[in-house]
């Protein structure tokens, strides 16, 4: 079929804008493939450790498949033991039960030594009845709660870090329930988290605004020293600025000496290893990512306005409520959640400065991964934190739009 | 299809984590991994160079963070980047199971009556002993403590307590301090009741103790006096004297245990392994070790080549009459089973006031 003269043009039109759109998208192919292969792809494959769980059915197959098809309910048959003495038997010679029993042991704790120690006696059944061998080995065997937790850790996939990670845990009929508590922690650091990036929060705005107010409406030389001031700091290495805080906060460091010779105090104060270390200590860490974008706006807003508000009779805090701050809100939404999601991953400074109550979740995530090389719950909680991060984008929306439609609107 | 994705997932990770890890690794040197620091260079001088110098193999060295991280990417990447590795008896055992070490053949290294029994398993060749001791400021405290139980004596020492942050080693501490005989410990342990003991006594000093993280935390706070009484491994204590501070320490009740050298399962310089490893177990140059740091020796001709007043400072002898063995089986099935369960209850504990 021949297209007439018109949509000729129009195919052409097209063809041109499809090659044009295909260029632009070779210039930032770079930035997609980069996004790719160091943001989407750790993410992804940090989801997929949380919930891959393939240890017992690669070591122990056979006891992996019965037991999901057993239903849990009373101790299972003898081809379940038949094949639990098995793949133990060759998995205890050839070294690959371990990981098996590793996973086993998340479930119940001792489950581990449990299935190594049967390996090291399990030539001692030299044949059927099983049960009754394996029983004979170690009692536990008839124990379905045992067997119950091989049903659960018997894959491809499993909830149990996830569930774990918010201090849940899933019963053997399917149910989910609270996990008994002296093992519910996570939710508790998580808003312990919450708690501390809100108070450096809070008072990196106190300290903040005003700083940023001053650089921006100081003159050239003024505010030239104070931006130097404030990045100086920001291009020492986080490390250092923390041990540095701690040489100043100890005990017999710097500031007790002063405050104990200048006679403001009579004992030094405890400023170190408590909340008061980390709340300082994180405060001058982030403090330049608010200044520095609310300075950046802060510029921008004609000092005319403000007078000409006076002109018309504004008090000084009416005008600054009504002409100056919404002006800045952009900045300061800005400036807020840079320093409320940095502070939510920090680590390193409340390990060193902070007391034991002080950790966040970032410290269960190190114990995890560096320690018990336990990566699905190292996973699991980096989601959690990845998650609380994500709800707080809509907030960051929320502050910005408002401020743009005050300086349009 | 299962196995590519979890392959592909599992590059993703370790590369951001860890950076790129050289594609040529069969091409590269023997290398051997320990501790790190101060603890490495010591062990440089007196062992790695003088092997290279000898056997004239060349090689290389790396830091092992301790844990078990390093060894699962191994695992799971099949890179194995080390020949060698210094580490602790739960890692070890764990490794052993799990295979990630060679099962030695140990006529190619020393026999195994020439060393201290615990010193000889499977997988590990022990190189030193290392032990947590009691230890104070004596510039500073009034009445020196001489046991164990003084570290619960409030009265007489009402200061701040330093003790590691994690539920090993302070368990089995407190059931000694509530009279639990050192041999016993693990057996009391292995039951609900007795950690439950364990945290009560805990609960007792709980108000007075900094926790600390860092191996080097708590001499620095002994020497600036943030702490009156703290827990700190002998070789720390050492080093500190080394430097003119006048700490103290006690070993009654001390926590002792043996770092082992082991060969990974899969590694191309293995014959190189075994060749430096008994080349590290001889007797003269570990006696030279405990000169550049306070470990005693594993061989047993070791501690007789060692000058009696150095001897005295080291986790040989008669200082662990009253002590505590923390790498025996018993030990290492109790801490690879309850590591994590103890140690979440901890993190629930230690942040409760």
């Amino acid at each position: 079929m021949t297209a007439p003269a018109g949509s000729n043009l129009e195919v052409k039109l097209r063809r041109a804008q499809r090659r044009r759109s295909f260029t632009s998208f070779l210039l930032v192919a770079p930035l997609l493939l980069f996004i790719l292969v160091v943001f989407a792809g750790p993410i992804l494959s940090l989801l997929y450790f949380s919930i891959d769980d393939p240890k017992l059915a690669e070591v122990m197959p056979r006891t992996a498949k019965i037991v999901t098809a057993w239903d849990g309910a009373e101790l299972p048959g003898e081809d379940a033991y038949a094949a639990v003495v098995e793949e133990i038997r060759t998995g205890y010679a050839n070294r690959t039960v371990a990981a098996a029993a590793m996973r086993l042991n998340y479930e119940i704790s001792g489950f581990r030594s449990m299935v190594m120690r049967t390996g090291r006696k399990i030539r001692r059944i030299t044949g059927p009845p099983y049960r009754d061998a394996l029983i004979g080995l170690d009692e536990r065997w008839g124990d379905i709660t045992y067997w119950r937790a091989i049903k659960a850790s018997a894959g491809p996939y499993t909830t149990r870090y996830l569930l774990a990670a918010v201090d849940l845990e899933r019963r053997w009929d399917g149910s989910v329930a609270k996990a008994p508590p002296e093992r519910t922690i996570y939710v508790e650091y998580l808003q312990r988290t919450f708690w501390i990036s809100f108070w450096v929060l809070a008072c990196c705005i106190l300290i903040g605004y005003p700083m940023a107010y001053l650089i921006a409406t100081s003159g050239r030389r003024t505010s030239r020293i104070l931006l130097a001031l404030v990045l100086l700091p920001f291009w020492t290495s986080l490390l250092v600025r923390t041990a540095a805080w701690v040489v100043l906060l100890q005990n017999k460091g710097i500031v007790n000496d002063f405050l104990l010779l200048a006679g403001i105090v009579d004992e030094p104060l405890t400023l170190i290893f408590n909340r008061t270390g980390v709340y300082i200590a994180m405060v001058h860490i982030l403090l330049p990512f608010l200044v520095l974008p609310l300075y950046a706006v802060m510029r921008n807003v004609p000092p005319d306005q403000l007078r000409a508000a006076a002109s018309l009779g504004a008090r000084p805090v009416a005008a600054f409520l009504s002409v100056y701050l919404p002006q800045t809100l952009p900045g300061l939404g800005a400036g807020c959640i840079l320093v409320f999601i940095l502070s939510l991953g920090f680590y390193i400074t409340p390990a060193l400065i902070g007391g034991a109550s002080d950790q966040m979740l970032s410290y269960l995530i190190a114990e995890f991964a560096t320690r018990t090389g336990n990566w699905g719950m190292a996973s699991a909680i980096a989601i959690l934190l990845l998650l609380s991060v994500a709800a707080l984008y809509p907030v960051y929306r929320g502050l910005v739009r408002g401020g743009t439609g005050f300086r349009f609107g | 299809m299962r196995i590519i994705t979890r392959k592909v997932s599992m590059l993703f990770a370790v590369a951001a984590a860890l950076g790129l890890v050289s594609a040529a690794a069969d091409a590269r040197d023997f290398t051997i991994a320990s501790w790190g620091g101060t603890y490495q260079e010591a062990q440089r001088n007196v062992y790695f160079t003088p092997f290279g110098e000898t056997s004239g193999t060349a090689f290389l060295e790396d830091v092992y963070l301790g844990g078990w991280a390093q060894f699962q990417a191994m695992q799971d990447t099949g890179q194995i980047p080390w020949d060698v590795v210094q580490l602790e008896t739960s890692e070890l055992v764990r490794g052993c199971e799990e295979g990630v070490f060679v099962k030695l053949d140990w006529s190619r290294i020393v026999p195994t009556g020439d060393l201290l029994p615990d010193a000889v398993t499977d997988c590990g060749v022990g190189t030193i002993v290392w032990s947590v001791v009691i230890a104070y400021n004596a510039d500073t405290i009034g009445t020196a403590p001489a046991s164990l139980a003084d570290f619960w004596d409030t009265k007489t020492w009402p200061g701040k307590r330093g003790m590691r942050n994690g539920p090993k080693l302070n368990l089995e501490y407190a059931l000694m301090a509530d009279g639990v005989a050192p041999a016993d410990v693990y057996a009391v342990l292995n039951t609900p009741e007795g950690v439950d003991r364990a945290f009560a006594k805990l609960d007792e000093v709980k108000p007075l103790v900094q926790w600390w993280e860092a191996g080097a935390q708590a001499p620095e706070w002994l020497a600036a006096g943030d702490v009156e009484l703290s827990v700190a491994y002998n070789g720390r204590i050492s080093n500190a004297q080394k430097d003119g501070k006048n700490l103290q320490m006690i070993w009654d009740g001390t926590i002792y245990a043996i770092d082992s050298w082991a060969i990974v399962e899969g590694a191309p310089h293995q014959d190189a392994g075994y060749d430096f490893i008994r080349f590290a177990t001889d007797p003269g140059r570990q006696a030279a070790f405990t000169k550049a740091y306070a470990y005693g020796p594993t061989h047993n001709d070791g501690i007789g080549m060692v000058e009696p007043e150095r001897a005295m400072i080291l986790p040989a002898g008669d200082n662990l009459a009253t002590g505590l063995f923390g790498g025996s089986q018993d030990a290492i099935d109790f801490w690879v089973d309850y590591q994590e369960e103890l140690t979440e209850r901890w993190n629930r504990w230690v942040a409760q006031n």
